[in-house]
């Protein structure tokens, strides 16, 4: 290679034996666990011949429902990433007194929490909403599949891409050390040489197409495919509130590519935008991040808060209380999200009267909030409330919440911001609402809808156990961070001089090890339910007395989803269709339409992470070379005029004679 | 709502029987259209953060060249020209293609791609002049957000150009068929909007920036 210095560059670019990280033994004993287990996966995958199965029947699938599977095998498989990374900072900060600087050096800590952060909002929370919503979504409004398949596989395979350049940069190079956000200057070039922020920006920028292709696509859908009869005020909330998430993902995620292309070319090129000179301004980074962050958190919160409610109307027996003023709500907390993003930064200066406009929407948004929760309650009062485990993780959540949304609105008074601002106060308040909020709710529905993805339910034994270590090292784990933010106590320390706090990070360390417990629970659930899938078989496609269309179809819903295309007269249709002795149809099948499997999807996904990959270490000719093969393979896919066929109506007799006999078998 | 039954129109009687699934074969409206404008509104906000930002930044020349220094009207009052006239040869090649006759569709189009290119060479002539004299990017706030909006706007119109070259391939080979009408439509709508983007950058960038 030093024969030809120029070629290696060329081709390699900063990239060099140097950029792994051997002299760091945490990382390298992590790898080789990651290698062994990845060896032990695609091992067993080649031992059982799958991968001629994976590739036609999933990789190259474009039926949404096996791609909103694919999503939530994608956040699972990441929130272990994100919380491995979470119970090392608990563990660093529990050791870290009394002279010992703890086990990690700061450079290694300052990725950990911006690896953790990045992860779990990105790559956690954010396939597992698309995911849900998915799958789900279509069920509901009774579509064969969604207004675009093949960019759905597509968006899927580019936020792969973005996870795999995340998880990259574990074992080649490093990560950003920024915190989440990445701000300038410390994100710039002078200040942040290395590739870390560089893998941040391609990340993001990648997994980003993919989530505003899946929000166009998704809206696309309620907006033209809902059966006949279903108008606006008659979809289901979760619809309603993936209708508004998908808006709000349309309306701020161009604004991260804005922006982040902007950090790019100060990073890359030498402009001015975000520089501490020639006329650069840092705080309009911050500020049009935050245009699409506080957006970012409500694209999170809103599909769950549709989850809570039809988990709530369904365990409760009752019609959702107040469905009018729950669609307003979503929809005022829709509009409210763009008008409150300054709060994230009161300390900045702008003024009193700013701060306290935005304080003042910012406690505005409470109020649909609570209309909210009082829906459920009231769904709940006098209902026959059954505790299966959707439903408890609901009411977790309804208490969980309504703590972490008080102490926002006690963030969102300026002068009490100014003390608590960048403190573990904030830190408590934003983990209360984010896993009391949306990873309660993301359970919750996966709980609900587990059965009608595979057909049968999840292991209450296992999945109470989860629950329980979840929700207590939940408590456990945030409590004593509300309690060090009011002492005063700022984020992202790496070691403490003042040993009286030491305790407080012990409770939290406690808090996360009762989570690993958890997780470890919800590990053994889907293996044991797996095991024994025949006792906790669903054979009618509504397990739980459901209300939504999602249930009239069988479990697992056949590729087509519904052999007839339902009508609609009410909300809570199949609901009504049970209470009218509805009779499925036995015959008279007609050929369906389908569109077919293309492997363009993970094929450009693949390309797009090599373009990433070589444009973070400077590998010009490979970013050249991928580049316009992404082109060529795009171009190349829209010349192929023949994407779809008819399933033939004996197929449809077929499999809905086979639903017919397995329902008369279990009468 | 405290009681299901009372909601439900079908109780006023058990004889009106409901219908509650389609016996026939029911086709969703297509939505590409919607899907394609609900895109283009999402690169529009791409386009509002980088006027937002030439909006802070368009003064901050950091001892550099002023906008009155180093933009020239004439040369871009003859590329805004350029620009419209390729929208309006756009419509005319939308109106060929709602009548069926693909031939002078493909001339306007083609026509379209000239101006489109007369467009961007006079751009890059522009940007090639401003960085041989030291005024590149890098020299000042003003100078990075001036590149990079009307620098964007001209990747678009490549892309377009691209598209349209992609289009006329296709129109050829497989005729004025549906899916290739709904493709032209969506460049149609992609090449007016650049249109419309362009107006905001000349009027706010350079008849603007002249401005002392």
């Amino acid at each position: 290679m030093s024969a030809h210095p120029d070629l290696a560059k060329l081709i390699f670019g900063r990239l060099t034996l140097d950029s792994l990280p051997l002299h760091e033994p945490i990382v390298v004993i992590t790898f080789i666990g990651v290698a062994i287990g990845a060896l032990a996966v695609l091992g067993a995958i080649t031992y059982f011949k799958l991968w001629g199965y994976l590739w036609r029947e999933w990789f190259t699938s474009i039926d949404h429902k096996k791609i909103g599977i694919m999503y939530m095998v994608l956040g699972f498989v990441m929130l272990l990433r994100g919380f491995a990374d979470a119970i090392m900072m608990r563990a660093q900060q529990a050791v870290a007194f009394n002279g010992s600087t703890g086990y990690l050096p700061p450079e290694h800590y300052d990725q950990i929490f911006t690896a953790h952060g990045v992860i779990m909002i990105f790559f956690v929370a954010m396939p597992m909403v698309t995911g849900l919503m998915n799958f789900v979504m279509p069920l509901q409004i009774g579509a064969r599949d969604v207004a675009f398949p093949f960019l759905n596989n597509f968006s899927f395979w580019m936020t792969v891409a973005g996870a795999m350049l995340v998880m990259a940069s574990l074992f080649i190079g490093e990560f950003a050390r920024t915190g989440w956000l990445a701000y300038p200057p410390l994100s710039d070039i002078a200040s942040s040489p290395d590739a870390g922020v560089d893998y941040y920006i391609w990340a993001l920028q990648i997994a980003g197409v993919g989530t505003l292709l899946s929000g166009i696509n998704l809206l696309v859908t309620i907006v033209k495919m809902r059966a006949p009869g279903m108008t606006m005020m008659k979809m289901p909330v979760f619809t309603w509130t993936a209708l508004c998430t998908n808006v709000l993902i349309v309306a701020a995620f161009p604004v991260l590519t804005a922006v982040l292309a902007m950090l790019a070319l100060d990073r890359y090129v030498g402009t001015n935008f975000f520089t501490t000179e020639l006329g650069g301004n840092a705080m309009m980074y911050v500020n049009l991040i935050w245009i699409w962050g506080h957006p970012e958190v409500y694209i999170l919160v809103l599909p769950v808060f549709g989850i809570y409610s039809e988990v709530t109307a369904t365990f409760s027996r009752k019609p959702l209380f107040g469905y009018a003023s729950m669609v307003y709500a979503t929809v005022v907390i829709t509009v409210l999200s763009y008008l409150v993003w300054l709060h994230h930064f009161f300390t900045m200066g702008s003024g009193a009267s700013v701060n306290s406009f935005f304080g003042i929407t910012t406690m505005i948004i409470s109020i649909p909030t609570g209309a909210k929760i009082f829906n459920w309650l009231f769904t709940m009062y006098r209902g026959r409330v059954v505790f299966d485990l959707p439903m408890m993780w609901t009411v977790a959540f309804m208490i969980t919440f309504v703590i972490g949304g008080m102490t926002g609105v006690l963030l969102a008074v300026p002068p009490a911001d100014f003390s608590l601002h960048n403190s573990l106060f904030l830190i408590a308040h934003f983990h209360n609402v984010i896993i009391g909020g949306v990873l309660f709710g993301l359970f919750a529905g996966i709980y609900y809808w587990f059965p009608k993805a595979f057909g049968f339910r999840l292991d209450p034994f296992w999945g109470k156990c989860a629950f329980w270590f979840w929700v207590t090292g939940f408590y456990f784990a945030f409590m004593p961070l509300y309690v060090l933010g009011l002492m005063g106590v700022t984020r992202r320390l790496n070691h403490f001089s003042d040993p009286s706090l030491q305790i407080w990070f012990q409770i939290a360390a406690f808090g996360a090890f009762l989570i690993l417990l958890g997780i470890i629970s919800m590990l053994i659930q889907i293996g044991v339910s797996i095991l024994r899938r025949e006792q906790l078989r669903d054979v009618t496609g509504d397990p739980w007395d459901g209300r939504t269309l999602e249930w009239s179809t069988s479990s697992p819903p056949p590729p087509y989803n519904f052999a007839f295309t339902p009508r609609v007269h009410d909300h809570d249709a199949w609901w009504m269709m049970k209470k009218h002795q509805y009779q499925r149809p036995i015959g008279g099948f007609l050929p369906i339409h389908m569109p077919l499997n293309t492997s363009t999807g993970i094929i450009l996904g693949g390309l797009s992470f090599v373009f990433g990959f070589a444009m973070i270490w400077y590998m010009w000719l490979v970013a050249a070379l991928s580049f316009a093969a992404l082109l060529i393979v795009a171009i190349a896919h829209t010349f192929n005029y023949h994407r779809d066929y008819y399933l033939p109506a004996e197929e449809v007799s077929r499999v809905e004679a086979l639903r017919t006999e397995l329902l008369a078998r279990h009468v | 709502m405290s009681d299901i039954s009372s909601t439900f129109p079908a109780d006023r009687g058990p004889s009106q029987a409901l219908v509650f699934h389609e016996t026939k074969d029911l086709h969703p409206e297509n939505g590409t259209l919607l899907g394609f404008w609900v895109y283009l509104m999402s690169d529009c906000l791409v386009f509002a953060c980088l006027f937002a930002a030439y909006g802070v930044l368009g003064r901050e020349y950091a001892g550099g060249p002023t906008g009155m220094e180093v933009l020239e009207i004439p040369t871009v009052a003859l590329n805004t020209t350029l620009l419209l006239l390729s929208s309006i040869t756009y419509g005319f090649a939308v109106l060929e293609m709602q009548r069926d006759r693909q031939n002078p569709m493909l001339v306007w189009l083609v026509i379209t791609g000239l101006l489109g290119a007369g467009f961007l060479t006079i751009e890059l002539r522009e940007f090639a002049h401003l960085i041989a004299e030291g005024n590149g990017p890098q020299r000042s706030a003003f100078l990075s957000s001036f590149f990079t909006l009307v620098g964007t706007h001209g990747l678009h119109v490549t892309c377009g150009i691209l598209w349209m070259i992609v289009l006329i391939v296709q129109v050829l080979k497989k005729g004025l068929i549906t899916a290739n009408k709904r493709r032209l439509m969506c460049l149609s709508m992609f090449w007016h909007f650049l249109d419309v983007v362009w107006v905001g950058v000349f009027s706010f960038v350079y008849l603007m920036g002249v401005l002392p």
